[in-house]
């Protein structure tokens, strides 16, 4: 651990790289772009959850020549989508597993002709039976998915659980649920595509991976590297769930421009894309835990169990997440976690911000409360007795190497929020109000970057370039979609080099240009590629003074001269940087066992509740977050990331609910699927630490998740300060509320007469 | 965008009188657009079943508030801006007001228009709560003539009302006489701004002598259309403000509420809900002075 | 020109524009695609998100609820009418200053109604703030940073108190 380097740009809040396009409405999103003689795809799909597909039955009033129509016959390669496993198909064939599954696509010139002949298409099943829930999978009585519906499991194990039951103080059990969430991106998943037979498949989209499209098309299309291309278009946010789901899509689409000869372009609108594409793993986690007599962790025995939806998907690694982050930021000499991650007929959940970690902190952080409450400590207190310290060893024995502060952090936290003062007086008003406040808090980790091993498996590459015309260019494949990657890596170069801000450009995120510096996901971009391109910048410097004559101190002008010598002599200025591994970075996945992360964002967040008894209605009225990310890139980006992720998590707690009605979400329109306004979101307060990590871009760490695991627990917390009452499950609306705080009421009410 | 433009005639004749001979040639041929803020989310939904559509936007005689002596008209095509910016509502109506601000947004209060929302007829209507409890007659109009009834009479069943095909609603006439009494308005959606109410409950009381001489309740989705609760009414009316008196009315209205469970709620909180709304209400006219 | 597509006349960041679409046609699809005005965005097409506002006749609407037909003779204003890059806006300025866009696809909206807001309240209250907001949905900033943005837009425009006037709440 280091001091914090002083930089000059690095640290700053210069504005955002695409600002001004963004302002000035200039910014070209997917549905902004008109190509020369495009038609419009569109989708059929499935009215049932489970079934066998009998016939398909095209209305004979529509003229059917005039339409492009796509099947799984039409697939010149796999049908499959190319994620962890290939279990999914770009088009289903024959069978359907879920609800929205796409079985048909069209194409037209005109947009309302297509949509009459999607409606004109009736497909007729031979329905299965059909599982909906962790607990109908579970029971294992209709297999839908392998030989058990089981998509992925895992058992991390330390120490012997089992042999602490019989003498501990205090067993306390807890079981708790969250429910799906929508990503709710204001821009819906959109794809422009074109096929040739000289330079094969090119999509442009809103997407985060280029290169997991890229993948997928290669096998669907069963074609060379060099004949997919995949461009990203300006994205209007993403939360992961443009991590997976671009890859279908651009197939959809490219399928469409091959049958066609035309460019296609698909767009959902928001029923579709909600009703048809991913959301946040739903999850049941139970704890038992035994602790002694003063409140320590003796033993942690953990059950986690998330709905995978009908295809495997990212389902192994969310729940390898959720399995790694369920027993919190403690300390326990003995944990056992035994995870499962179940296939239903639902919609395949997917990738969001968290990726697992929400719904297990939820768990851990609402149990950590109710353990307090049985025991009859102070939460707060509870939490600092087992807190992680420096050379403590996690549920997977990997030794914090790096300064944990919690401790600091909680401090902080407390004061910043008055919590204890708060929640003294709360206590005193609520015996007589109508509306009652509690105070609760979270505490939490957020593992950076991938998994384990990764990274290593990843090996990306990144650099930079400088063209003629006198500017940089970050070479990366990561994507920006609001969270700020063009910037932090601009910024990040531009002190490398020792030039300024405006000197460096992005280069086009296009696979026909941009190495693949890996995907725009696990909060890795700051911490992995900002670290690739601050090796590459220092390189590039390195390269020219000793190729090309550029002095130990330099100008812009000299610096850009030396290029221009070392570009006549070398032809192309380039710099470019393979991923290492920090040393002593070591995961077992057999055994489960190691360093799950290279690095791990510490968070405390606070929040202020009220509850009003007449409508039982909770409403967050203030919230402090304090975290430890390494180090802050921008303070301007970096403070909106951790805004918008309490932002979600709100939503996640308190508003957001998907209604299923046989595995179809039923609630597909913003107008009820509810999302915080701006009049509802409170003033949220952001504190940031900052304890460099080596081997991030600058010392930074990732961000862009952390915030969204704290929230929802954290609010409960305060619920059950302010009522008295523990609830948990997620979200939690005043009709939940009702059920628990009216059935106090009547009981007071009898006892009273 | 599933609707298809193509699959629908708009006109807009620009006047009243042009308008309503539209209507009486063709009787249930064309159906009226004021602001769109319904019709058009149907459009784009793909489920807007009428062909032909007539547009009432802009027409001078429908967008009017005007004030007389007695009470205050409010024209069909008044838009929800319109009554907010209005300063004889805010002073004589408050509880319209009140749910004027609650309609969607900003941008949906410049467009919704009052006559749209009552002929539109949800159950969850916001205007509608407030203009039961003050006694408000809508005017309707036709080649005919004009008819006045009482808006609560207005509503006939889930989504139809008492016009005819022929008709358009002119106007919403508020007599002035509220001034002593006490008036409530709260609803409860699912979320503090864009909220589709999931109950709301409108209440004025005239207190005269400690005893309740005057007493209206009105609430949104706990029947098929918005409407007063008579027998809660009843419960209240002529009755001392004393705890008794509140408990015999949260009784009747428990009865009287006819809530369901739909996709934003279900009937078990809306009836509880609406009790407590009840209560809150009934509870405030204990205070000597008007609570803040 | 037709019945069935009438010719209808309005103006458009000041410019008069005259298209031949179905009446019923949504001004959103008229400012997309007749006009190729692509900063005016879809979110939902439900009136919910307030990406397609824009200012029509000194007010605020959703272009996806407008008829095409009930634009004739109107004025509407754009987000492409609001600032040129060689001179911002003082709102996108703020914007840019205080991190009020991140992805950018609510921003174009957001500026829509942050400028009715200050039209009507040049000195608005946080509670005005988030009241003339809150038709417009950004899924990225929590709304925090849009607020400090409309708050220090107002204060360059006017007195310099008013920073702190806002921030009360």
């Amino acid at each position: 651990m280091g001091a914090i380097a002083k930089t000059r740009i690095v640290g700053a809040p210069v504005p955002r790289k695409e600002g001004v396009d963004k302002l000035l409405g200039r910014a070209r999103y997917v549905d902004d772009i008109e190509r020369e003689g495009m038609i419009y795809g569109a989708t059929v799909r499935s009215t049932i959850p489970r079934g066998l597909i009998r016939t398909i039955h095209f209305d004979p009033g529509i003229d059917w020549e005039a339409f492009t129509v796509v099947s799984a016959a039409d697939i010149p390669g796999k049908n499959h989508i190319q994620l962890i496993f290939a279990d999914q198909p770009c088009l289903a064939d024959g069978v359907v597993n879920h609800c929205d599954e796409a079985v048909l696509l069209l194409a037209h010139a005109d947009k309302c002709s297509l949509r009459a002949a999607v409606e004109a298409v009736r497909i007729e099943y031979e329905p299965l039976p059909a599982v909906l829930s962790i607990e109908e999978s579970e029971k294992q009585e209709v297999t839908v998915w392998g030989a058990d519906n089981v998509l992925k499991q895992f058992l991390l194990e330390k120490g012997d659980v089992d042999s602490v039951w019989a003498s501990a103080a205090h067993i306390v059990e807890g079981e708790y649920r969250t429910g799906a969430q929508e990503h709710l991106y204001i821009e819906n998943n959109g794809v422009i595509a074109e096929w040739s037979a000289e330079a094969g498949v090119t999509v442009w989209g809103s997407l985060q991976c280029p290169y997991y499209v890229h993948k997928s098309l290669l096998a669907v299309f069963d074609l060379p590297e060099d004949k997919v291309r995949v461009v990203q278009t300006e994205t209007g946010g993403a939360f992961g769930g443009k991590e997976d789901y671009p890859s279908t899509l651009a197939a959809h689409a490219a399928l469409l421009a091959k049958k066609s000869g035309r460019v296609v372009k698909m767009v959902y609108d928001r029923m579709e894309d909600l009703a048809a594409t991913t959301k946040r793993h739903p999850s049941r986690i139970r704890h038992r835990t035994a602790l002694d007599v003063n409140g320590k962790l003796l033993a942690m025995d953990i059950d986690v169990a998330t709905d995978g939806g009908a295809y495997s998907t990212l389902s192994s690694t969310v729940l390898s997440r959720a399995t790694l982050h369920s027993p919190g930021p403690y300390v326990c000499p003995n944990v056992r976690v035994r995870s499962h991650a179940w296939a239903t007929n639902t919609v395949p959940y997917g990738a969001f911000r968290g990726f697992g970690a929400p719904q297990a902190v939820f768990a851990i952080e609402r149990h950590m409360d109710e353990i307090a409450a049985a025991i009859c400590m102070d939460p707060v207190e509870l939490r600092r007795r087992n807190f992680l310290h420096d050379g403590d060893t996690t549920a997977t024995e990997q030794v914090m190497r790096e300064p944990v502060i919690l401790d600091q952090l909680l401090d902080r936290a407390l004061r910043e929020s008055d919590y204890y003062a708060k929640r003294e007086q709360f206590a005193l008003r609520n015996q007589s109000a109508a509306v009652k406040r509690g105070m609760g808090i979270a505490a939490f980790y957020h593992g950076s970057g991938f998994t384990g091993s990764g990274e290593r498996y990843l090996n990306s590459l990144a650099g930079i370039d400088v063209i003629p015309e006198g500017k940089v260019r970050v070479l990366v494949a990561n994507t920006e979609f609001g969270q700020g990657t063009n910037t932090i890596l601009a910024q990040i170069c531009a002190e490398a080099i020792g030039l300024d801000y405006g000197d460096v450009i992005m280069a086009p995120v296009d696979t026909d240009v941009v190495p693949n510096s890996g995907p725009t996901v696990a909060s890795r971009t700051s911490m992995v590629v900002g670290r690739l391109i601050e090796r590459a910048g220092a390189q590039l410097v390195t390269m020219l003074r000793e190729h090309a004559g550029l002095g130990e101190q330099f100008s812009r002008e000299e610096f850009f001269a030396a290029c221009e010598r070392y570009r006549a002599a070398q032809g192309e200025v380039k710099s470019m940087c393979r991923y290492e591994a920090p040393p002593n970075v070591f995961w077992d996945d057999q055994k489960y066992r190691g360093e799950a992360y290279p690095a791990y964002a510490w968070s405390i967040q606070v929040a202020q509740v009220a509850v009003d008894t007449v409508t039982y209605s909770a409403e967050l009225e203030e919230f402090w977050s304090v975290q430890e990310v390494g180090r802050v890139l921008n303070p301007v980006l970096a403070g909106g990331q951790i805004e918008g992720g309490i932002a979600q998590g709100i939503g996640y707690a308190l508003y957001e609910k998907v209604v299923l009605k046989n595995g179809h979400m039923a609630n597909n329109q913003m107008t009820n699927y509810i999302m915080p306004t701006a009049e509802d979101v409170p003033p949220i307060h952001v504190y940031f630490e900052e304890i460099p990590f080596q081997y991030g871009g600058y010392g930074a760490k990732g961000i862009g998740e952390l915030p969204h695991d704290g929230p929802a627990p954290a609010i409960l917390n305060a619920i059950r300060n302010a009522t008295g009452v523990g609830f948990s499950a997620i979200p939690l609306l005043p009709e939940d509320l009702f059920v628990q705080l009216a059935a106090r009421e009547q009981a007071v009410e009898a006892a009273v007469l | 965008m599933r609707g298809n433009p193509n699959a629908h005639e708009l006109i807009a004749p620009g006047t009243l009188p042009a308008v309503l001979e539209l209507l009486a040639n063709a009787p249930g041929e064309w159906t009226p657009i004021a602001g769109g803020t319904e019709l058009m989310v149907a459009h784009a939904a793909g489920r807007l079943s009428m062909s032909k559509l007539v547009s009432l936007w802009g027409i001078p005689d429908l967008r009017f508030i005007r004030m007389s002596g007695d009470g205050i008209a409010i024209g069909g095509g008044a838009t929800f801006r319109d009554l907010r910016g209005h300063a004889g509502v805010a002073e004589h109506l408050p509880l319209l007001a009140k749910a004027a601000s609650w309609i969607g947004s900003i941008a949906n209060q410049s467009r919704a228009t009052i006559g749209g929302n009552l002929v539109n007829g949800s159950p969850a209507a916001d205007s509608s709560p407030a203009l039961l409890v003050y006694d408000a007659e809508v005017e309707l109009v036709s080649v005919r003539g004009t008819r006045r009834i009482p808006y609560s009479e207005f509503h006939t069943g889930y989504k139809s009302n008492a016009m005819s095909a022929d008709e358009v609603l002119l106007a919403v006439h508020i007599p002035l006489r509220f001034a002593q009494h006490r008036q409530y308005l709260r609803k409860v959606g699912t979320r503090r701004a864009m909220a589709i109410s999931k109950v709301a409950l409108a209440g004025s009381a005239l207190i005269e002598g400690g005893v309740i001489s005057e007493i209206r309740i009105a609430a949104a989705s706990l029947a098929a259309f918005p409407a007063r609760l008579y027998q809660t009414e009843a419960a209240l009316l002529g009755k001392p403000i004393v705890s008794g008196t509140n408990e015999r009315a949260r009784e009747a209205l428990l009865r009287e509420a006819k809530p369901i469970d739909d996709i934003r709620s279900n009937a078990e909180y809306r009836r509880r809900v609406a009790a407590n709304l009840l209560h809150e209400f009934l509870s405030s006219l204990h205070a000597e002075v008007e609570p803040s | 020109m037709s019945a069935q597509t009438p010719a209808i006349r309005f103006t458009v960041n000041g410019e008069s524009r005259t298209v031949q679409v179905a009446p019923m046609k949504r001004l959103l699809d008229v400012l997309r695609e007749d006009l190729r005005l692509t900063g005016t965005k879809e979110g939902c097409g439900e009136g919910e998100c307030g990406s397609c506002s824009v200012r029509m006749n000194g007010e605020l609407v959703n272009s996806c609820l407008v008829p095409a037909l009930q634009a004739e003779g109107a004025e509407i204003q754009t987000v492409e009418g609001l600032g040129t890059r060689g001179a911002l806006h003082p709102l996108q300025q703020a914007f840019l200053d205080c991190g009020g866009a991140q992805c950018g696809i609510c921003t174009p909206g957001m500026l829509m109604a942050a400028t009715q807001l200050l039209s009507i309240k040049p000195q608005p209250t946080m509670a005005e703030i988030r009241e003339g907001l809150a038709g417009n949905l950004c899924r990225c900033t929590g709304f925090t940073r849009i607020f400090e943005s409309v708050i220090a837009a107002a204060a360059r425009a006017g007195d310099p108190s008013s920073q702190q006037a806002a921030h009360a709440r």
